[in-house]
């Protein structure tokens, strides 16, 4: 596929002795919102991490935009314009809201259009503006990891499972952020509320025991119930 | 209940502790005079170990590195500001106030200096191997230290070294029955200068943003896209240029140093750190302060139990906050 954005090609990564990822391959296609689908402990996170270079991959290569890397140092993997945002939200409690999206934006500077769709978007980061982020709610400090995601743009953004742990309301007004979000920028999510991910995603892969077993479209996976069953029946709110 | 929590919080919180911990003393000792220079006293200790607790303490918050070989900064700090004070012997006892000052500012600056480059050698050499491993932290730094120990000893012998005061800082100032040494209220106003000038550093610059926000989350700074390792052998240099600015202080203020200096002053110093907050500027302020105030006043009213007096303040402070009094991280 000419098209993909990311590739991974043969990955295999090891966490202290075990080895998690066993060969993961897959593309991301350019625009949209692709989802990375599995059970716990199936090599989702692992495979985010490995791809921002937080651990290393033994083996195979990761490549963005014709660019191998497999080897580079996370700080430089971000600075080619891939965001991340990790399943722990990765929000700097000490630091006021403004100053974490103010750590994000390279110049230290904000572009006010873009700051303003964010507020547009995420509410509740400018009412609490100047307020240390450990204070805020669990949603909103995944509204504040997002937004810190897109405060400048981004090719590709890596997201952890955002609905974890969010009320029904917050993980609708997520959707409706996505879509906006994927209209510039290409999305890979790791998730495990198929709701959620059947709501955004288009292209789908299914991870398990560190081994891409599936790969299509969303619309194929979502109708087809007896593959969702084969494939995900331990863990996913497949209801 | 939680009415006047939120009062005390409004006016401060635990950064009140040590008005409260002076207010105590000033009723225990009865002695408005004493209470003062017993005050002053501590306040001027605590700003000194504050100015080595630093340094310790945002390389353990940043970093995650446990330097016991810290303590050899503070001692390099001392002897070299002695010898310093020494070679400037005519500057030092001089009438001139000026160069009184001019040979301290020197003693203090080679200190720092010196601080500052052995730190550069020591993160290269010593620390760098070990990132990431407690154990070999600890068994690699406190070698560095024996080490650095036995370096001191070969160059300024074993005998106790005097330091040489600046006249300038000589006697005290008198206010009816209070007397106040000077050099304690010199070295009171120089940790109070440092502490603006890292407060400021770190709450109105780029890189004490990313310095506080590496103390949180060291892997989302990079995931931002900065080079976090690049600003450890900054911070590095800083801490240990600190230690040694202490340790000079320090020199002067005992009068008589040993190459034991900074392994006696670690005990202290590691309580600050630990009572304040690990990684955290305001919590070393307080802890400092705390332990200098607390050393003083139980000195002078239960003299068998000063040494055992800071030991007991930070077991209070654990059972009452395990993570210290202004912890650099939360929730």
């Amino acid at each position: 596929m000419s098209d993909a954005i990311l590739r991974l090609d043969d990955v295999h990564t090891d966490i202290a002795q075990y080895h998690v990822l066993h060969g993961v391959s897959f593309d991301v296609p350019e625009g949209g919102v692709h989802v990375l689908l599995g059970r716990n402990g199936a090599g989702k996170t692992t495979t985010l991490r490995t791809i921002m270079g937080h651990w290393r991959a033994r083996k195979g290569a990761v490549v963005f935009r014709h660019h191998d890397i497999t080897a580079l140092h996370t700080s430089e993997i971000a600075r080619l314009g891939i965001a991340y945002v990790p399943e722990n939200m990765g929000v700097f409690g000490m630091l006021t809201v403004e100053e974490n999206m103010r750590l994000a934006a390279y110049s230290g500077r904000f572009d006010g259009d873009r700051l303003a769709r964010i507020f547009a978007l995420f509410p509740a980061l400018e009412t609490f503006w100047t307020k240390q982020a450990y204070a805020l709610s669990g949603g909103q400090k995944q509204m504040l990891a997002i937004a810190r995601a897109i405060i400048e743009k981004r090719d590709l953004i890596l997201i952890d499972e955002p609905t974890k742990g969010l009320a029904p309301s917050i993980v609708r007004a997520m959707i409706d952020a996505f879509r906006e979000i994927a209209a510039e920028t290409t999305i890979l999510l790791v998730e495990q509320n198929f709701q959620f991910a059947r709501a955004l995603g288009s292209g789908v892969a299914v991870i398990d025991d560190g081994r891409i077993i599936h790969r299509g479209t969303m619309a194929e996976l979502a109708a087809d119930g007896a593959l969702q069953t084969r494939l995900l029946s331990l863990s996913l709110e497949a209801g | 209940m939680s009415d006047w929590r939120h009062t005390i919080d409004r006016f401060g919180g635990v950064m009140l502790l040590p008005v409260a911990l002076a207010a105590l003393a000033f009723v225990a000792i009865a002695q408005p005079s004493t209470w003062v220079t017993l005050t002053v006293a501590g306040l001027a200790m605590g700003m000194m170990i504050f100015l080595m607790a630093s340094g310790l303490s945002l390389i353990f918050g940043l970093m995650d590195v446990l330097n016991f070989g810290h303590a050899a900064f503070v001692t390099f700090g001392a002897f070299i500001a002695a010898s310093v004070l020494a070679a400037l012997a005519a500057w030092v006892q001089g009438d001139s106030a000026l160069l009184n000052i001019v040979a301290l500012l020197a003693a203090v600056a080679a200190a720092a200096t010196f601080g500052a480059a052995s730190g550069w050698f020591f993160e290269r050499v010593i620390v760098r191997p070990v990132y990431r491993d407690h154990l070999r932290q600890i068994l690699i730094t406190i070698g560095a230290l024996i080490v650095a120990e036995q370096i001191v000893l070969a160059v300024w012998g074993g005998a106790p070294v005097a330091v040489p005061r600046p006249a300038i800082l000589e006697g005290s100032l008198v206010f009816g029955d209070i007397s106040v040494e000077i050099y304690r209220l010199f070295a009171f106003l120089l940790g109070l200068a440092v502490y603006v000038g890292l407060h400021l550093t770190l709450n109105r610059t780029r890189i004490g943003l990313l310095i506080r926000a590496g103390v949180e989350n060291r892997e989302m700074v990079e995931a931002l896209g900065y080079r976090i390792d690049r600003l450890f052998i900054g911070v590095f240099m800083a801490g240990s240029a600190l230690a040694a600015m202490g340790g000079a202080m320090w020199a002067g203020y005992q009068g008589l140093i040993t190459g034991a200096v900074g392994s006696e002053l670690m005990i202290l110093v590691f309580i600050v750190v630990i009572i304040g907050g690990l990684g955290s500027i305001e919590g070393s302020l307080l802890g400092a302060v705390l332990v200098g105030l607390m050393a003083n006043y139980v000195a002078f009213l239960f003299p068998k139990l000063s040494l055992a007096s800071n030991m007991l303040l930070m077991m209070a402070v654990l059972l009452w906050r395990p993570y210290g009094l202004k912890p650099a991280v939360k929730g």
